[in-house]
């Protein structure tokens, strides 16, 4: 558990409470109830959540020696298998903890939003193993590319509500959540899904979630005997960066790389207000969205641009304020990868270890591919600064998600490009459908 | 023109418009009618592309005013455009004031806005405790910063907004996002008598729609009312049905002058102060 002050709202200049007035009781009960159930665990609260967490979730994952990508990078490469938590992904830990803390502070209601939906559906399953009637908010554009988890949610018992305004992603399915809550805040508490958010989100929701990089630093000791000389993870909003780095942050000699969705390109179309990629941490500036200051994707006004990747669970304009701090900081380093090497490391990571990702976690094999491998079409390793040489003989890559959810999305985007690795296309197009 | 002054004499009719919706000329010409109307201050909505305050009718204005291109220097000429003999007030997101200081923070926006001719700002995603570096800019330049309390807002909160507060204070008459409604909240009376011994004008908004609800408002013990959504429906009507400018102005004029007559009914009904 992280022992920052927990009731300092800020990391540096980041964070805050940039919330309508109608919240603020709200997020000052939360606070409350954070620092009272989470921190100082009364009413074993926390002793509950690490059994759900056991019990419910699966937990501890395993951390896994990969094999043929040791081999391939010429380093020893672990495996940190949150793919294999309960609902195929790291965001069962924060929501199970939210929903847990919700009935703790007596309120009857669960809302919640959701990009890629995996955070819908582990707030589903949370609900319907605590007994919570939930509501989850959806862009239309996420629902229709991730109907897998759509129908998950919904035979959970929880109720989809699309939601139509702008391009019907995260950021505006956040926004809509935000308003539905600021109108039934009295008995309803809001899932956020991300270590984003005005305070006490950002902390809640790391030190749920640091049970990742607590397992990983106890069983990297016991496998190798020291700790790992890098831990890697992809960011969107950045839940599972913070879980897997938190109990890493003050191991000075430990790396830390958070890897971004580059999307198409790193340049932006101002006239149109898009960013074709969420690298938010590598390429945005300072502002206040969604309840806290951090780096945003904007224009030169300070309109939020639409974001893009291939994943929708990166794909989102902010990122969370202690990330944005810790890259200020320079102990965390952002870097970002491309679509086109996503999605060649989801067929990498599925031929050489058997392990289907999700599209979000294939960005951070991308970029081992890039810094220790080499990328298919060519393209050699980025510049890397003198912190970061190259990776050390211990990495840790932070599976944080399985990929069974973005199957549709991969057949889609894997025909639409000539990738030397992927497999034949060319008979499941022949017999056309989907799954 | 400080804000207050709007308060001085009646109560006060307060109109909201998204500045450029649904295009720069014939807001201009909507904003002028509602001062035709009899307004006492405007406020004018400087469009933020992720307004978590508003309900669908103000959003769906923002849109609208986006597309047409309002940006912050546009929201400076318009204002400058303007023909209107009342305080105008700047609602927006603080992301907007933030990043057209860049590293200045909202200072540079401030003495802009002041340039012009705004009186004061309202800011629903800032709450008083990160208010600080706003509220040293708009006493640099003479501008009044609103507050909104909420049906839900702590005492201890209250304190503190009381100390920053400037121009009148936004009573939210409920729970919830910006929207017209069919009745007035009983929250209404509740929050205005918590701040009863504030020395700025009280004025309610959220949900009121008509004259009647304007005159129950103020028979309640409001100072002022602020009518937002209400507005912006038939501005939303008249680009619907192919932008008959002059209809949406005349019946924006309309409302206005029936809003600010039930205001000013609703004086007569207020119960008359004891005598100790």
């Amino acid at each position: 558990m992280s022992t920052d002050d927990a009731h300092d709202p800020k990391f540096g200049e980041y964070g805050g409470q940039y919330v309508p007035e109608a919240l603020m009781p709200a997020i000052e009960e939360l606070a409350d109830a954070y620092e009272r159930y989470v921190l100082d665990n009364e009413d074993g609260f926390m002793d509950e959540f690490r059994e759900r967490l056991a019990d419910f979730g699966g937990r501890p994952t395993p951390l896994q020696y990969a094999d043929q990508l040791s081999e391939r990078y010429d380093t020893d490469v672990y495996l940190k298998r949150e793919d294999l938590l309960h609902g195929g992904a790291h965001k069962l830990n924060n929501a199970l903890g939210q929903v847990l803390l919700a009935k703790y502070m007596g309120k009857e209601r669960i809302i919640a939003e959701t990009g890629a939906g995996q955070h819908g559906t582990a707030t589903a399953m949370a609900a319907a193993h605590l007994d919570m009637p939930c509501e989850i908010y959806m862009g239309e554009t996420d629902i229709a590319r991730q109907r897998p988890n759509v129908f998950r949610m919904k035979i959970n018992g929880s109720e989809v509500v699309p939601v139509t305004v702008g391009r019907g992603t995260l950021k505006e399915a956040i926004s809509e959540t935000m308003r539905e809550w600021a109108t039934t805040v009295e008995n309803t508490h809001y899932v956020i899904g991300s270590v984003v958010g005005p305070h006490p989100f950002p902390k809640m929701v790391r030190d749920f979630q640091s049970v990742i990089s607590e397992e990983a630093r106890e069983q990297t000791i016991e496998k190798t005997g020291g700790l790992p000389t890098d831990v890697v993870a992809c960011a969107g909003g950045g839940s599972n960066t913070m879980g897997a780095f938190a109990e890493f942050v003050d191991d000075e000699d430990v790396a830390l790389h958070a890897v971004e969705a580059g999307g198409s390109s790193l340049t932006v179309d101002e006239e149109e207000g898009v960013a074709p990629n969420s690298a938010t941490l590598s390429t945005g500036d300072e502002g206040v969205l969604h309840g806290a200051r951090t780096k945003l994707l904007q224009d030169s006004d300070g309109q939020i641009m639409e974001s893009h990747s291939v994943s929708a669970g990166l794909d989102y304009a902010g990122v969370g304020p202690e990330l944005a701090h810790l890259v200020d900081e320079e102990r965390v380093t952002p870097v970002n990868v491309d679509d086109d090497l996503a999605l060649e490391a989801f067929h990498r990571l599925s031929q050489d270890e058997g392990i289907i990702p999700a599209l979000e976690t294939a960005h951070a094999f991308g970029y081992l591919e890039r810094v220790a491998g080499t990328a298919t079409d060519g393209r050699a390793a980025e510049p890397r600064d003198e912190h970061h040489e190259e990776f050390g003989d211990t990495v840790v890559v932070n599976v944080s998600g399985r990929g069974d959810k973005d199957l549709e999305t991969a057949i889609e985007e894997t025909t639409k490009r000539d990738l030397d690795i992927a497999p034949d296309m060319s008979m499941l197009n022949r017999m056309g459908g989907g799954l | 023109m400080g804000l207050e002054s709007a308060f001085a004499d009646e109560p006060a009719f307060v109109p909201y418009l998204a500045a450029g919706d649904p295009n720069y000329e014939d807001s201009l010409s909507y904003v002028e009618a509602l001062a035709a109307g009899g307004a006492d201050a405007i406020e004018l909505g400087l469009p933020f592309s992720e307004p978590i305050a508003e309900g669908t009718t103000i959003q769906n204005a923002i849109v609208r005013s986006l597309d047409a291109g309002m940006t912050p220097e546009r929201f400076f000429e318009f204002v400058s455009d303007l023909d209107v003999d009342v305080p105008l007030v700047c609602m927006t997101y603080y992301n907007l004031l933030y990043q057209y200081g860049a590293d200045e923070g909202p200072r540079p926006f401030v003495e802009k806005a002041a340039e012009v001719g705004v009186g004061g700002f309202v800011v629903p995603d800032l709450p008083a405790e990160e208010a600080g570096p706003l509220r040293a800019a708009c006493d640099e330049f003479g501008l009044d910063l609103v507050f909104i309390v909420a049906p839900t807002t702590t005492q201890s909160r209250l304190d503190r907004m009381r100390e920053q507060v400037s121009g009148y204070v936004y009573v939210q008459a409920r729970l919830g996002v910006t929207g017209a409604r069919d009745d007035v909240d009983d929250a209404t009376e509740e929050s205005l008598a918590r701040i009863a011994d504030w020395d700025v004008p009280k004025a309610v908004g959220f949900g009121i729609k008509t004259g009647e609800h304007a005159e129950r408002i103020v028979a309640s013990g409001a100072d002022g009312i602020i009518v937002g959504s209400a507005l912006v429906d038939i501005v939303t009507e008249g680009y619907e049905n192919g932008d008959p400018t002059g209809e949406v102005a005349d019946r924006l004029e309309a409302l206005a002058r029936e809003l600010k007559q039930g205001a000013l009914r609703g004086t007569q009904e207020r119960p008359q102060p004891e005598r100790t």
